[in-house]
């Protein structure tokens, strides 16, 4: 009895190893490593097309980049390689300057003798967690190579000009310890939570809503959650963190999401809401358009709410951070999304940004509200 | 001499010793105030030590009986309760009770530091009246409230301390600005400042115009209900629908009274705008 279980098994996994060499799943693309995918130095013709881009961004990632503009075509001939280097490293303090590509994942597109197309999901390692970027890429061949064509707008470039800014600022001036008590009390800004909504997501319970700042002053503002079980008992708590516009202005309205991972939210029998508000000194400048909102769905088929921030100030806003706010046919919030611009977006000048809905809500979505944080180097 | 007479008066010298340094009864002050030299009367002779406590003192020195017990003034600065104890083989004490003197300073705290105008009650004021050692003054005072805005005394309001403190209530003004709050007492006052700030806009109208790079959309000055102007930095929404189903939108601060935008549209577009919860009007562009 024993020998012929273990024949059996012996047999089942010699089956299972030869089905697994000769059958190709449909999700049999190439996967990109931050190193070890190619010899350093070796640079044979490359056969295929997937071959050739894995070649070219292999080299990008190692930031070899004589080798890998030797590799590109250029579509548009204002390209130089600074401003291709410059589309891999960034500019200007944006997200990417402070990047890395950690990896990527390919599959064809398109494939014939002489070009092809592939589309490559870039991962990136940010400060602000991992940043996927979704590409494509049209490759042609060229004698017995086969050359990435290149064809990004060169990055953008903002003519000298004096762009007059008057936009209001307010400054805090407090008190000292030797101040008679009560003598300049200032009261902190009223703050009020307008909406909240709890729902179950894949990761976990996720608590969303609106905050408005209803004071003529500026607040600093951060919402927190405590989940409560039906015993009374906290089951965790946790901030909105950076899915929140924390500098409200006088008036204006910021969504904010609270994710609880881990946590079924069948679970809950309450959640305490807390908002804090502080005074802080802050500028109305700069002010960021956000235009041609729409809601639409990417390359790869997921409802994408994706339009073009317009920076319409004369200050570079090193990341901007989109937060958005989808409602259903009765006002309320189904879902908060937020995303961040790789770009840095120059005065004057507009990046287009992109944040994703989950499929479940994207029919439900009727509206959407989009605020922009900004964060400027050497502004707190 | 006989021993039994000598013992009777080495008797008699014992009694007649303690009947010498026998403390009596210590006689409280009739009215000691905080920071004024007083006295505590003493009955008998000799020599006793006296003992003093009270919030936040305590002293002993030697003093002679039968005479006056004489406080300095910064031995009694604090009000309150004080007890004085004199003791030789037996002890005799007293209490008395320290008052504050006259208000010399006056704290007082108004809330709060913004209020929107016209609003019931939303401004109040508590002055708590202090001697010149800050010992809260508990007997009945009589506070003069004085409210001015504009130049203008716009409300006067007498009150009486309870318990070393007075209080007032009252609404905010129609007009937005500089409240002055001024509190006296005998000479002595306090001045606050309460910032009366537009409430919320009670209509936004806008217009726009197209332009080169799309149209500028901007409001009328805005202004609460009593016609005060919104204050500078309120964010006004604009949203501007496309007709291919297109949002775009710019929160713009108010600037001078009025907030303006540009925005990237050349289709048939219409424009809307809302400063918090207050919606405007919608506006309709044609195509470029």
């Amino acid at each position: 009895m024993k020998v012929v279980l273990l024949i059996v098994l012996v047999g089942v996994t010699v089956a299972l190893l030869v089905a697994g060499l000769m059958v190709h799943g449909p999700s049999s693309g190439t996967v990109g490593i931050a190193s070890g995918s190619s010899l350093v130095g070796f640079k044979a013709g490359d056969a295929t097309p997937e071959q050739a881009l894995g070649s070219f961004l292999t080299d990008v990632q190692r930031r070899n980049w004589d080798r890998a503009y030797s590799a590109v075509e250029k579509a548009n001939e204002s390209l130089d390689e600074q401003g291709f280097i410059q589309e891999w490293i960034g500019t200007n303090g944006g997200l990417r300057a402070f990047s890395n590509l950690e990896g990527y994942d390919s599959r064809p597109l398109h494939a014939s003798d002489t070009d092809a197309q592939m589309r490559v999901t870039l991962h990136w390692a940010t400060p602000v967690g991992p940043v996927e970027d979704v590409r494509d890429f049209r490759l042609a061949r060229r004698g017995s190579d086969w050359k990435v064509i290149w064809d990004e707008a060169p990055p953008p470039s903002v003519p000298a000009q004096v762009v007059p800014v008057n936009y209001l600022r307010w400054d805090l001036v407090t008190g000292g310890s030797g101040d008679e008590w009560g003598s300049r009390n200032v009261d902190s800004p009223h703050v009020r939570i307008v909406s909240m909504n709890a729902v179950d997501s894949a990761e976990g319970s996720v608590v969303m809503g609106e905050v408005v700042n209803e004071d003529t002053i500026p607040a600093f503002v951060n919402v927190n959650a405590t989940l409560v079980d039906a015993s009374g008992n906290a089951i965790d708590d946790e901030s909105s963190f950076d899915k929140i516009l924390h500098v409200l202005l006088p008036k204006q309205v910021s969504p904010y999401r609270i994710d609880f991972p881990n946590v079924n939210l069948s679970k809950v029998k309450n959640v305490r809401m807390d908002v804090k508000a502080t005074l802080v000194p802050a500028s109305s400048d700069p002010v960021i358009g956000v235009m041609n909102q729409k809601l639409d769905t990417d390359p790869q088929g997921r409802p994408v709410l994706h339009g073009d921030l317009l920076n319409q100030s004369g200050q570079t806003v090193n990341i901007p951070h989109v937060i958005a706010a989808f409602y259903d046919n009765n006002g309320k919030v189904v879902w908060v999304s937020d995303g961040y611009v790789e770009r840095a977006l120059l005065p004057q000048s507009s990046e287009s940004f992109a944040v994703e809905v989950p499929k479940s809500l994207a029919g439900k979505v009727q509206s959407f509200h989009v605020v922009v944080n900004q964060y400027s180097l050497g502004k707190a | 001499m006989r021993p039994s007479v000598l013992a009777t008066w080495v008797s008699v010298a014992c009694l007649a010793s303690m009947a010498y340094a026998q403390v009596g009864e210590l006689r409280a002050p009739s009215s000691a105030i905080a920071g004024n030299a007083t006295s505590i009367g003493t009955a008998g002779s000799g020599t006793a030590t006296f003992y003093l406590i009270g919030p936040s003192v305590s002293l002993k020195r030697e003093v002679k009986l039968g005479q006056e017990i004489q406080l300095e003034p910064r031995e009694v600065q604090n009000s309150g309760r004080y007890l004085a104890i004199a003791c030789t083989d037996t002890c005799s004490h007293v209490e008395f009770f320290v008052s504050p003197a006259k208000p010399a300073s006056l704290t007082f705290l108004v809330h709060p530091s913004r209020a929107p105008v016209g609003e019931n009650d939303v401004i109040s004021g508590v002055a708590l009246l202090f001697d010149e050692f800050r010992n809260l003054v508990i007997a009945p005072v009589n506070v003069e409230f004085q409210l001015a805005a504009g130049g203008k005394t716009v409300m006067s309001h007498p009150a009486s301390t309870h318990s070393g403190v007075a209080w007032f209530r009252t609404n905010s003004g129609k007009t937005a600005g500089a409240l002055q709050i001024l509190a006296s007492v005998n000479g002595v006052s306090a001045r606050r400042v309460v910032q009366q700030v537009a409430s919320d806009p009670c209509s936004l109208r806008i217009k726009g115009e197209r332009s080169a790079k799309g149209i500028i959309v901007e409001t009328e000055p805005v202004r609460d209900c009593a016609g005060n102007p919104v204050p500078d930095g309120t964010v006004v929404t604009f949203t501007a629908q496309q007709g291919h189903g297109e949002t775009s939108t710019v929160d713009a601060p108010i600037k001078q009274g009025v907030a303006r935008a540009q925005i990237t549209a050349t289709g048939p577009v219409v424009v809307s705008a809302a400063a918090g919860v207050v919606l405007g009007n919608e506006l309709r562009l044609g195509a470029q």
